[in-house]
């Protein structure tokens, strides 16, 4: 960190000294100053209005809400007090039951993560290596545009989608899956994560295309004259290239999927319970002190996954 | 890479099967909204324009999805304009905390929509005391503009910032060697270049408002309700469920000049 | 700015489904002043404000009488359905609605929690022709003051299939014993205070719990309710929550029994689900549910307005017939459009509610006046729960 400070004085590349320019000379020093001066007042007066924004409103409401968790609840009225307690906490990391629905959520996302990538690769490899040039674009869009149709419509027609029959309906016929194929998941865990990743494939699919594009060709042809063969290149030249392409598409399929309780409620008959719907039900219960300590599950969760995917190099391809 | 032809079909095929995947959930619903039935059985029953009437003739849908569009335009317009600061910030300047800073915008889009929701929940509730005044930012349609600002910064600072990182910095150099100052290497560079990436980025940021349902829940007032929660409440109801699959192919069929626009201009380059 | 006034007539259309007269199918709403006696005139002292934010349970304002109502005021009803008593108090904390239909079990938190004002009965001139045996209980009242106006009451019923049951039960052992054609089809409430439906059951099955109140439960007791629950899990399809949920369920097949509200009968048996509900012989847990006014209303007149409303005699009869409940006006029976329907639910048969344990909050200290031991509170009943179904 302590060369960071350093870093911080250093001119940025608009006003940094071209390479194979003279060098300043002493007299150089009082002009630097000033636009040092000048630097940090463009700086501040870009920067100030957004971090103030997401530090005072969003940082201070999350921090407002860790501290919820650590007071207690008047159960006649249901409201929090100003009566410190660990309970709360205790309750939301050491209660057996609460941290199986912790794991399970976890599972799922990473289910939903894997599947995605397991997708995109493939698909993305096709649309930007093998289609004719005029057919991207328009494949690329046909990808995104899903993304525009609305959450919950899409939440429906999955709930339409696995719809099963019955002999005891008024209408009797199931849903679009069991009419077709005359299957359908039913409403559980493979029904929570067949939409999940539904729904946030598109996350997947636009940063790995970006990185199949940026491939260079030549890496892959040289693997190719070299011997190699397509599935060794892959692994071995292609997919490290990808992986922060990877990595930012997980951003979104992992962490949009950890926290969903609107699709485990509608898929499963509320049968199924994620994160999510933990802290949903407590807040609903009232029971808000409760609730916050459980939102620092998830918020623990993605925040270490962050971390784990800027060290991946996620950020620079979001 | 020489690909085998059969691998090459294989692969042609993942992309048609990822495609219908995609889509046939929409279609079915689309199909719905013409369906003469009101459940959600297949295959449908027959046709009728019966629920886009009635949908047309009733007034809280409209009303919803005026909402809706008005949060979203409030939400987008202060999104821009943190977003693109940021992104000139710290695409232009290397600093201590930058690093920090660009986790920061990333944070309210990557923690689950619940944790953002019940976070600010809980403090537009409170009254906030700072000593010379309190004041309590409560309910409605300021908090949900509020909200959604908040998600919505990260979207028009990504296109941004990806587009300064993209375009050359000669460009600014060579700029300022000709002799221009600031301002006018701004209006005469600077801004051209980033333009199509601030319109990108506004659509995009309109579209993740307009379709918020968690943070949406949580942070409106009572009486003003917007698109989504227009749904989420009917959705279930056996006798609404044909009005909202109108709603939703209408809003479907709405999207796609949009996104296509925000594809082309994300893809146009600054050259 | 009538928002989320319902709108559809299919919904208006349902009115007189709890009736069956095919009279009613015409919502009697439609133009401007129909030839329709509302028994109605509102309270001149009390000036409206344009609208009014109220919270309510499923069915209790819809179109076909929050439409007079504005015309009569110009008060708009913005309308928010909640799923569970413990919703209506969360949303009433939020200090953002005007009134609620609060069941017996939230009225006793909102009075503690200050998030409701005791009414003066001079302002609600349909208090008067309230029945006697709703005012002034416990759950409604502080200090012989009235805390709001009695909405009406009901129990909650187990639905069936016909078709799947052909022989009617007349016990909730098909939904906690099972051995019936609808294992694997049973649809639970999901709410903490559904415990007391076990408690009850257990009541009257295991006599040597000495069970004597489903909300007084000492630890022993809730343990045992508990267990019986998490059996129950092993042959639930459903944990339902948003009334529809129940209903989609109903009309599809796949709940072929369950715990229910008469409203969600009604309109399933109106899409033509082959059901039917009753009150099995163990009695049942019911809701007695009281308008309230909320201590920090930003549109008092109107909510009042509104609330003497819903308790007059054509109002009330119209929600009453709607859900599928007894009314809580003496004068609504006559304005029902099925004339028996104060008869079919029991509006004034004090003994048909003997065995009908209302909704109630659980407090430490033992409903049932027993003080050798401790009862489970609430609050427990909703950890509890938020376990069992997780």
């Amino acid at each position: 960190m302590g060369q960071r400070l350093d870093e911080a004085a250093r001119l940025s590349y608009d006003e940094a000294v071209l390479p194979g320019a003279p060098t300043p000379g002493p007299r150089a020093g009082a002009r630097l100053s000033r636009a040092f001066t000048r630097r940090w007042l463009a700086l501040g007066s870009l920067l100030t209005p957004p971090v103030a924004w997401l530090v005072v409103i969003y940082i201070g409401s999350l921090l407002a809400l860790v501290a919820v968790a650590f007071f207690r609840l008047d159960g006649r009225t249901q409201r929090p007090t100003t009566s410190p307690t660990l309970d709360n906490l205790r309750q939301a990391f050491t209660v057996g039951t609460y941290l199986r629905v912790v794991g399970q959520s976890v599972l799922a996302a990473v289910a939903v993560t894997l599947l995605s990538a397991m997708i995109a690769v493939p698909v993305t490899f096709c649309v930007a290596r093998i289609l004719p040039r005029w057919m991207r674009r328009g494949v690329v869009v046909a990808f995104l545009l899903p993304l525009w149709a609305g959450y919950l419509v899409k939440a429906y027609a999955w709930k339409a989608m696995l719809r099963q029959g019955s002999k005891f309906g008024v209408d009797k016929a199931g849903g679009f899956l069991e009419s077709t194929f005359g299957w359908s998941p039913g409403f559980g865990w493979l029904a929570v994560i067949l939409s999940l990743t539904y729904l946030w494939l598109p996350y997947m699919l636009l940063p790995v295309y970006t990185g199949m594009e940026r491939l260079p060709n030549s890496l892959i042809e040289a693997s190719g004259d070299l011997g190699a063969k397509p599935w060794r290149t892959f692994r071995d030249v292609a997919l490290p290239v990808l992986l922060p392409s990877i990595a930012a598409g997980s951003i979104f399929t992992f962490s949009l999927s950890l926290g969903d309780y609107i699709i485990p409620a509608v898929v499963t008959e509320r049968k199924v319970l994620m994160i999510g719907n933990l802290v949903e039900r407590t807040l609903l219960a009232p029971n808000q002190p409760l609730a916050a300590a459980f939102t620092l599950w998830p918020l623990l969760i993605i925040v270490a996954y962050l971390l784990a995917m800027r060290a991946a190099g996620a950020f620079e391809n979001v | 890479m020489r690909i085998s032809r059969p691998s090459r079909a294989v692969l042609v095929l993942s992309v048609i099967a990822t495609l219908v995947f995609l889509y046939v959930p929409l279609l079915v619903v689309a199909r719905l909204s013409f369906n003469t039935g009101k459940s959600l059985s297949w295959p449908p029953k027959g046709w009728t324009l019966d629920w886009w009437r009635k949908a047309w003739a009733t007034a809280s849908p409209k009303e919803a999805l005026w909402h809706s569009v008005q949060v979203a335009l409030a939400a987008t317009a202060i999104a821009l304009v943190l977003g693109t600061l940021a992104a000139f910030a710290m695409q232009r300047y290397e600093f201590l905390g930058r690093q920090t800073i660009s986790f920061l915008m990333v944070l309210p889009i990557a923690l689950p929509g619940i944790v953002t929701a019940v976070a600010l929940q809980n403090s537009f509730s409170r009254r906030i005391d700072l000593g010379l005044f309190s004041f309590r930012i409560g309910f409605g349609f300021h908090s949900l503009v509020i909200a959604h600002a908040t998600f919505c910064i990260v979207v028009a600072y990504n296109n941004v910032v990806a587009r300064l990182r993209r375009s050359s910095p000669n460009l600014l150099q060579a700029s300022a060697d000709l002799g221009a100052h600031g301002m006018q290497t701004f209006r005469l560079v600077t801004f051209p270049l980033v333009r199509s990436a601030v319109l990108a980025g506004a659509i995009l940021a309109f579209a993740l408002s307009f379709d918020e349902i968690v943070v949406t829940t949580f942070t409106a007032g009572a009486g003003f309700e917007t698109l989504p929660q227009w749904i989420f409440t009917r959705i279930g109801r056996a006798n609404d469920v044909p009005l909202v699959n109108v709603m939703a192919t209408f809003v479907m069929v709405v999207s796609i000049p949009l996104a296509w626009l925000a594809q082309r201009l994300t893809e146009s380059g600054p050259d | 700015m009538q928002r989320r006034t319902m709108v559809f007539t299919a919904a208006a259309a349902l009115l007189g489904v709890g009736a069956g007269t095919a009279s009613a199918t015409t919502p009697p709403t439609s133009g401007a002043a129909g030839p329709t006696d509302y028994h109605w005139t509102p309270n001149p002292k009390l000036t409206g404000e344009g609208q009014t934010n109220i919270i309510v349970w499923a069915g209790y304002a819809e179109e076909a009488w929050t439409k007079p109502f504005t015309q009569m005021t110009g008060c708009a009803v913005n309308v928010k359905t909640a799923n569970s008593s413990d919703e209506m108090v969360q949303l009433m904390q939020s200090g953002e609605y005007d009134a609620v239909s609060a069941s017996g079990d939230a009225t006793e938190r909102l009075i503690a929690g200050n998030e409701v004002v005791a009414i003066d009965p001079a302002e609600f001139p349909s208090y008067a022709r309230i029945y006697d045996d709703l005012k002034l209980k416990q759950w409604n009242s502080v200090d012989g003051k009235p805390m709001g106006i009695p909405h009406g009451r009901g129990a909650n019923l187990l639905v069936f299939n016909t078709e799947a049951l052909t022989s009617p039960p007349d016990s909730w052992g098909v939904m906690f014993d099972g051995g019936t054609p609808a294992d694997g089809h049973i649809s639970v409430y999901d709410s903490p205070i559904y415990i007391a439906d076990a408690a009850l059951y257990l009541m009257a099955t295991k006599p040597e719990l000495k069970i004597t109140n489903p909300y007084a439960l000492d630890q022993t007791q809730f343990d045992a309710a508990i267990a019986l629950l998490q059996k129950q899990k092993g042959i639930t399809t459903q944990y339902w929550s948003i009334y529809t949920d129940q209903q989609t369920a109903l009309e599809g097949g796949s709940v072929l029994a369950g715990t229910t509200w008469q409203v969600i009968v009604n309109l399933a048996k109106a899409d033509g689900a082959k059901i039917d509900a009753v009150k099995p012989k163990e009695g049942a847990t019911g809701w007695s549910d009281t308008w309230m006014l909320s201590s920090k209303a930003k549109n008092p007149n109107c909510a009042k307005l509104w609330m003497d409303w819903i308790a007059s005699p054509w109002a009330n009869a119209q929600v009453a017939e709607y859900f599928g409940e007894a009314p809580s006006n003496q004068d609504a029976c006559a304005l029902t459009s099925d004339p028996n329907h104060c008869t079919t639910f029991h509006a004034a048969e004090t003994d048909y509610w003997k065995n009908v344990w209302y909704w109630t909050t659980a407090t430490e200290k033992c409903l049932d006046g027993r003080t050798d031991v401790t009862c489970v509170p609430y609050t427990e009943w909703v950890n509890a729960w938020t376990k069992l179904r997780a």
